[in-house]
């Protein structure tokens, strides 16, 4: 049988829980606005793409661009690169698999991003073991298509979004 | 044990306050002639104090500094040479306060190593231990982001590899994937980061008052231990901490002073690099980056394991393993003047850390000795850091054969005076 005191103690520990979850979802609240603060802001968000002129590099050169603070990497690869990274694709120390061919609108332009997937550091061009970028920082080997080949580096040099407006001119973001 | 003599105010003025907020009562209790301490402390143990000065100039150089500094990404190198030229005083102000940084962690690292050695960490001194750790885990934070202040190349990639660090997180749902966004308010280490930085970094000692304030609270529950790790017992073994270590800190003070001098006003530069004399530039990274020296050896740690989730992990485990040195250490005995493997081991510990700082800023594919590159030093160094923590302390703590312990620190104390003659 329900007593009276029963029925208190049920009413207690209902507005205990409800006091509770509401303090909670409160609490809550108030701390989201402080951390979301410190997300990118809608003006870094909206920062714009910008258009580069390929014509300005020639064959078996790279060019280093700045977008959203963060080089990008563009080379104008020569047939003989063109046909080594083809022909690493079935490398088997490929530490993140990817053909060459998914990497590239056109294969003699590789466009990608210029920070070196371990901790950020700029990848120096034309060095290391396997004839593409290596990062001096702690040491990382990237291939002619930008693949990670050796060291601590978990994933290839990503490929940003970009489209070609004309043959000449790509328009990166 | 805080108090055995009480304070007892005769001028009435004292008095009159004393009685309505017992604040000189506090202090004469916690570092005045009402706190008896172990009359056979050493120079180890002024260490605390001269991490407490440490903080205090900081804090002070660090305020005058802000008076001048811009946090901004165009300005903010401009700034600190403005400060260093024509600000009246603001080269020696400058000077102290990047010195004095890396002071505070001379002392702080002794401090801990005492601790090593003394077994300050045993019970009951756990807790106090635990808000040691805390303490430098946030003079860690503290330093780096002060660093990244005047914005310079160093500060610049120094920024970006430690706040990727925590890209080795992505695997986390949720947050995982926007973290070092969040951290730098954009897409990469930039105004946004800079800004946030400098409030940090301005917040940051104050937290630090903070814990020191719980730190020295928690160590005047048991008092300080002594080298020879036992307990002190009766009146015999203690002596007022003023003005017998009032005095004693002060001379050591003095000492560490002119050291701290000597690097401010003869080679204000030795500790830094020249690539921080080159303005930020997101396009080049400086040929060989290196975090300032207090962070070598973890840097080394994180360089010498190929795979950058267990690298980041490898290097955070290696600070937080402190948390567990009470009970990874099973001695009964504190002090390793009576544990004489422990001590072999110690010093190899602390020979090894130099060396991993040694090998921390070099490239890691230098050859060191012997055709063996740094790499793999690294990893043999590595490995017997964690060794030390995860193998040998505790077997060795629990194994050894000690040797005899004296009977309390009053009989130790007037032993050696005798043999001294
Ligand atoms: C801002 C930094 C720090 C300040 C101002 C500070 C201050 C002090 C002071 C004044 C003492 C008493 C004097 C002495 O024994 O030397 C002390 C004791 C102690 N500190 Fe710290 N400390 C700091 C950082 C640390 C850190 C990073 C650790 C350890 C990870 C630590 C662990 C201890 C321990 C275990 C004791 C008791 C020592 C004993 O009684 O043998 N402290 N601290
Ligand atoms: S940042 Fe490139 S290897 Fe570490």
């Amino acid at each position: 049988m329900t007593t009276h005191n029963d029925v208190v103690e049920e009413r207690r520990n209902f507005l205990y829980i409800a006091t509770t979850t509401v303090g909670a979802v409160a609490v809550g609240a108030a701390a989201w606005p402080l951390v979301d603060q410190m997300n990118p802001s809608k003006d870094v968000l909206a920062l714009s793409s910008i258009e580069v002129d390929l014509n300005a590099i020639p064959v078996g050169q790279s060019v280093v661009f700045l977008w959203r603070n963060n080089p990008i990497f563009i080379r104008h690869r020569t047939a003989e690169e063109i046909a080594r990274a083809e022909a690493d694709d079935t490398a088997d120390d490929l530490i993140d698999p990817e053909s060459d061919a998914d990497r590239v609108q056109k294969p003699e332009w590789l466009i990608m991003s210029g920070v070196c997937t371990h901790l950020g550091c700029v990848p120096l061009d034309q060095q290391g073991e396997f004839g593409g970028w290596y990062c001096p920082c702690h040491g990382s080997h990237y291939d002619i298509s930008g693949r990670i080949r050796k060291g601590p580096a978990p994933t290839n040099l990503p490929v940003m979004e970009y489209v070609f407006l004309d043959d000449t001119t790509v328009k990166i973001g | 044990m805080a108090s055995e003599n009480k304070f007892e105010p005769t001028n009435p003025a004292v008095k009159w306050v004393e009685d309505r907020l017992p604040i000189m009562g506090l202090i004469y209790s916690a570092v005045g002639a009402g706190y008896n301490v172990p009359r056979n402390l050493n120079y180890w143990w002024n260490f605390g104090v001269l991490a407490g000065f440490m903080m205090v100039v900081q804090i002070v150089t660090g305020i005058v500094l802000a008076m001048h500094y811009i946090p901004h990404i165009d300005l903010a190198f401009d700034s600190v040479q403005h400060i260093k030229r024509d600000v009246n005083y603001g080269w020696l102000i400058q000077a102290i306060h990047a010195n004095g940084a890396s002071m505070f962690f001379i002392a702080v690292y002794i401090h801990i190593l005492r601790g090593f050695y003394f077994g300050s960490y045993k019970a009951p001194r756990e807790i106090l231990w635990f808000l040691g750790v805390i303490i430098y885990l946030i003079m860690m934070a503290t330093g780096f982001m002060g660093y990244v202040l005047p914005w310079g190349q160093m500060s610049f990639w120094g920024a970006k590899v430690i706040t990727n660090l925590f890209s080795a997180f992505d695997f986390i749902p949720i947050i995982g994937d926007g973290i070092v966004e969040w951290l730098w308010g954009g897409f990469a280490v930039d105004q946004p980061t800079l800004n946030r930085f400098y409030s940090l970094h301005y917040l940051l000692p104050f937290v630090l008052v903070g814990v020191v304030i719980l730190h020295i609270w928690a160590l005047h529950i048991p008092g300080s231990t002594n080298p020879l790790g036992i307990d002190a017992k009766g009146p015999h073994d203690k002596i007022p901490f003023h003005p017998y270590y009032t005095a004693k800190d002060a001379f050591g003070l003095g000492v560490f002073i002119m050291f701290f001098a000597a690097f401010v006003f003869y080679m204000p530069d030795f500790l830094g690099h020249p690539d921080n004399y080159i303005k930020a530039n997101a396009l080049v990274t400086p040929e060989h980056i290196v975090p300032e020296w207090y962070y070598l050896p973890f840097y080394a740690i994180l360089r010498a394991i190929p795979d950058k989730l267990l690298g980041v992990v490898a290097m955070f485990s290696s600070i937080l393993i402190l948390f567990a040195m009470p009970w990874l250490d099973g001695a009964r005995i504190r002090s390793m003047r009576f544990r004489p493997l422990s001590k072999f081991f110690f010093w190899l510990f602390v020979v090894n850390g130099l060396f991993l700082g040694y090998l921390g800023q070099i490239p890691t594919d230098q050859i060191v000795t012997m055709g063996i590159d740094a790499l793999t030093f690294a990893q043999f160094a590595t490995l017997f850091y964690f060794a030390y923590f995860i193998v040998i302390m505790p077997l060795v703590s629990r194994m050894e054969t000690t040797k005899p312990v004296p009977v309390s620190i009053a009989a130790a104390v007037l032993d050696a005076n005798k043999k001294k003659g």
